[in-house]
């Protein structure tokens, strides 16, 4: 018996445990109790751990929850056997995931009916990767969200029109490629993080229906900046109606601004294969950030605060801080992610098309694995290849033995599927 | 000194010293606030009364049964059903159907509701067994199954209509001969409720027949919550946990509400597409759960209550300012678009605020109960 691979089932089984907010299980108030006493000192000692601990050996991204977590592992090794046993054999299947299994088996059919049919698989694969890249950063963005304890951010159109209103500001003032790009990051992060916040205030406030709320909160901010965008105090005229001289179009085309300047920038060849460093660069780079911040005592705290909030308050987290914090991060990475994705689509979409941004990248974490109260960057990485490949090969590959454009009725479905099958797993109900 | 602090949680949690006094002004503030606004929105946009009534009394009874739909769900305790999209799926397929065959008249419109309840039933089956599995996450859930039906069922008649599915009709075909045409003419069964009693009314027009089916509906409601069915499903919207110690059981009565929600809302959408005449085949469905749920929370209903009067006042409200706020846009700021936006605005926002306000009483409650065991 492998003990790592029964402590992982173990600490699975514990996490989901701990969602069920008061104690009806009894054994969740015992498993509260044994974390809290032996690591009575809080996050603090964590974060120690971590960095001197043996689990540092591990580099992997569950690190400093799988330190936080140690002692009840133990202790559920010692005191549920037979769960371990069953562990071994469910392992290899639940350590991929049967939806994750499922769909690398279809994107590996995909590629063979293309070679097959004589396509050309290094276009594919190069046009996969630009789409990667170009999604990634919006699917980074749920993982603050998630690890806070709020859950999946279904509020991501309020980070998308931050972005918006940045991509815009930078726009008028006709600043064009890099220096385009960064002002418009530049303006759209502060205005995220006084947005995040106020968002994160309302969602504290309806703890227990944060996505719901969130989704809806979204909607309604789109909607009233439909109102915006027609009356907004815009002056250039490459940017309004050229009838009536008042309103932003519906789509603003990017080529004089600062459209494709990453997806341009350092780009190289392998095999056929054309990749963007400029832009895969830019997402990965995001990705370590992220993941060194949850290195840092506040990410270590948060993970804490989203794991366990009675343990994380008992530790002198400040839980509604910790969940302010991830919210704002999230919405800052939002609007961050859709001028990626508008820099890298050359376009600027306005009115309603952020509408329906967030359940893309919803359905991507989760695809990657994510769980309503767990998230890591692999997650995102795994996710948004799988569901971005597929969705990029499918219409060209299907074309060629359906008529009509099936991809976006297959993202429907898979995508929604998904999020069903996350929010149906999650805590089960009798 | 314990007493007052105790006398201020109770306060705090909403039970208030005259709680029925309370309980009117928190219900009533919702469309009276709306009232406000609708005869705001009129008096500016300048418009004509009978114009106005003809439209409000069409959607009236064009809209009822969608709206009613949600009553049921709301009692077991499950929230808000976004899921309706699902029984307007099952409406649709079922006219498409009647439309193929040809089948003209009242008589295809009742084969319509006949070949629509099965497939709502099942819909609703399965529906019902999804919410049970995300206990606590019926409304986001029941929103996402809807967009996931929504994909299923434009597989079907984007794709398999005409391949698979031996369907042969040009006017309903794409070109191509695979996938139904965007907006399919319902020229057979167009207005065939309507058509029945149709009086004008000092220049109103007064589908009385689609009205009685409506009636007819909230009397059938009424009566199902008053039987021994309903009572479980009152008991289970309380408290689940309760209900199902006094022996309900709970998880095939919230499957019950489910399928009477969808059945009902397949043949509203039945009613609604007779009145309107034309299918959109991918799109009349869509925003059918948001105006029917944002209609039903003007009228003064909350996620945990929802009466039939909550219905009717909501839809009468509601689609007042659907029709009247883009004139007002009109004539305030010379822009006709930011009157639409309002509208979609205010079915969002209403929602939004509904959910916020549900979330937030709940949280208020739980915590009056901690202060309750605290003591």
């Amino acid at each position: 018996m492998n003990p790592a691979r029964a402590s992982a089932i173990i600490r699975r089984r514990c996490a989901s445990s701990r969602e069920t907010p008061c104690g009806r299980n009894p054994s969740l108030f015992g498993n509260c109790w044994v974390t809290g006493v032996t690591l009575g000192d809080g996050a603090p000692s964590g974060a120690r751990l971590t960095r001197s601990g043996p689990s540092c050996k591990r580099p992997d991204f569950d690190t400093p929850r799988a330190s936080t977590a140690s002692p009840s592992q133990k202790w559920g090794a010692f005191l549920h056997p037979h769960l371990a046993m069953r562990a071994h054999f469910r392992q290899p299947v639940q350590q991929i995931g049967v939806p994750r299994l499922i769909i690398a088996a279809f994107l590996v059919a995909l590629f063979v009916v293309a070679y097959v049919t004589k396509m050309s698989v290094s276009q594919l694969v190069s046009d996969s990767l630009i789409r990667v890249g170009m999604n990634g950063v919006l699917v980074l963005a749920m993982v603050p969200t998630i690890s806070c304890g709020v859950g999946l951010n279904f509020g991501l159109p309020l980070g998308i029109i931050c972005g918006l209103v940045g991509s815009l500001i930078s726009m008028e003032m006709n600043l064009r490629g890099f220096a385009g790009f960064f002002a418009a990051i530049g303006c759209a992060v502060p205005l995220a993080v006084l947005v995040g916040y106020a968002y994160a205030r309302l969602l504290e406030s309806v703890r227990g229906q944060e996505m719901m709320v969130g989704t809806y909160a979204g909607f309604s901010v789109v909607a009233l900046m439909c109102i915006f965008w027609l009356m907004a105090p815009f002056k250039n005229p490459a940017l309004i109606w050229a009838i009536g001289g008042k309103g932003l179009r519906y789509t603003l085309t990017l080529s004089n601004h600062f459209g494709k300047v990453l997806n341009n920038f350092l780009v190289f060849r392998v095999f056929g294969v054309s990749i963007s460093g400029g832009l895969l660069g830019f997402f990965l780079l995001l990705c370590l950030l992220v993941h060194l911040f949850f290195r840092t005592k506040l990410g270590i705290a948060m993970l804490a605060a989203g794991t366990n909030p009675l343990f994380a308050r008992s530790a002198g987290i400040d839980v509604r801080r910790m969940k302010a914090a991830g919210v704002t991060i999230s919405t800052v990475l939002g609007a961050i992610g859709i001028i990626v994705y508008a820099q890298s689509y050359g376009f600027l979409q306005l009115y309603l098309a952020p509408l329906m941004m967030a359940f893309p990248a919803v359905a991507s974490i989760l695809i990657g694995g994510a769980r309503l109260q767990r998230a890591t960057i692999s997650n995102v990485i795994v996710g948004t290849v799988l569901f971005q490949t597929l969705l990029t090969i499918a219409l060209p590959v299907t074309s060629r033995v359906i008529q009509g454009d099936i991809s976006e009725v297959a993202r429907l479905i898979i995508s929604n599927g998904m999020i069903l099958y996350a929010l149906t797993r999650a805590t089960g109900g009798k | 000194m314990a007493e007052v602090s105790r006398a201020r949680r109770t306060v705090a949690a909403g039970r208030s010293v005259f709680p029925g006094v309370r309980r009117q002004l928190a219900a009533n503030s919702v469309p009276v606030l709306f009232l406000a606004l609708s005869l705001t929105m009129v008096v500016i946009a300048g418009l004509d009364v009978t114009f106005l009534l003809n439209e409000v009394v069409t959607r009236l009874a064009r809209n009822s049964l969608l709206v009613l739909s949600l009553l049921i769900p709301v009692t077991a305790g499950m929230g808000l059903n976004f899921g309706i999209v699902i029984g307007a799926m099952a409406g649709q397929a079922a006219i498409i159907t009647v439309t193929y065959w040809g089948v003209p008249g009242i008589g295809g419109f009742l084969l319509a509701c006949l070949l629509s309840t099965p497939l709502a039933i099942l819909a609703g089956w399965f529906a019902g067994h999804v919410l049970n599995m995300a206990k606590g996450r019926e409304m986001i859930t029941s929103m996402i199954l809807g967009f996931f039906a929504n994909g299923i069922y434009q597989l079907v008649f984007l794709f398999l209509v005409g391949s698979l599915i031996p369907i042969k009709s040009p006017s309903l075909l794409l070109p191509s001969g695979v996938g139904l045409r965007n907006t399919v003419d319902l020229i057979a069964t167009a207005q065939s409720l309507d058509m029945i009693v149709w009086p004008f009314v000092g220049g109103v027009r007064i589908p009385v027949a689609t009205l009685a089916v409506g009636a007819l509906t909230c009397l059938a409601i009424t009566f199902i919550l008053k039987t021994k069915l309903g009572q479980d499903m009152r008991a289970v919207g309380q408290d689940m946990h309760i209900a199902e110690i006094m022996g309900i059981k709970v998880n095939r009565t919230r499957i019950i509400a489910m399928i009477l929600s969808t059945v009902i809302a397949a043949w509203g959408q039945l009613v609604f597409l007779q009145n309107i005449g034309t299918l959109n085949t991918y799109n009349s469905h869509e925003q059918v759960g948001m105006f029917s749920i944002a209609a039903l929370l003007v009228g003064g209903a909350t996620t945990q209550r929802a009466t039939i009067w909550h219905a009717i006042v909501g839809i009468i409200l509601f689609h007042t300012l659907f029709v009247v706020s883009p004139l007002a846009g009109q004539k305030l700021l010379g822009v006709p678009q930011v009157g639409e936006y309002f509208r979609v605005f205010v079915a969002y926002g209403i929602i939004g605020v509904a959910l916020a306000l549900h979330a937030w009483r709940g949280r208020a409650a739980q915590r009056a109960a901690q202060a309750a065991l605290a003591d």
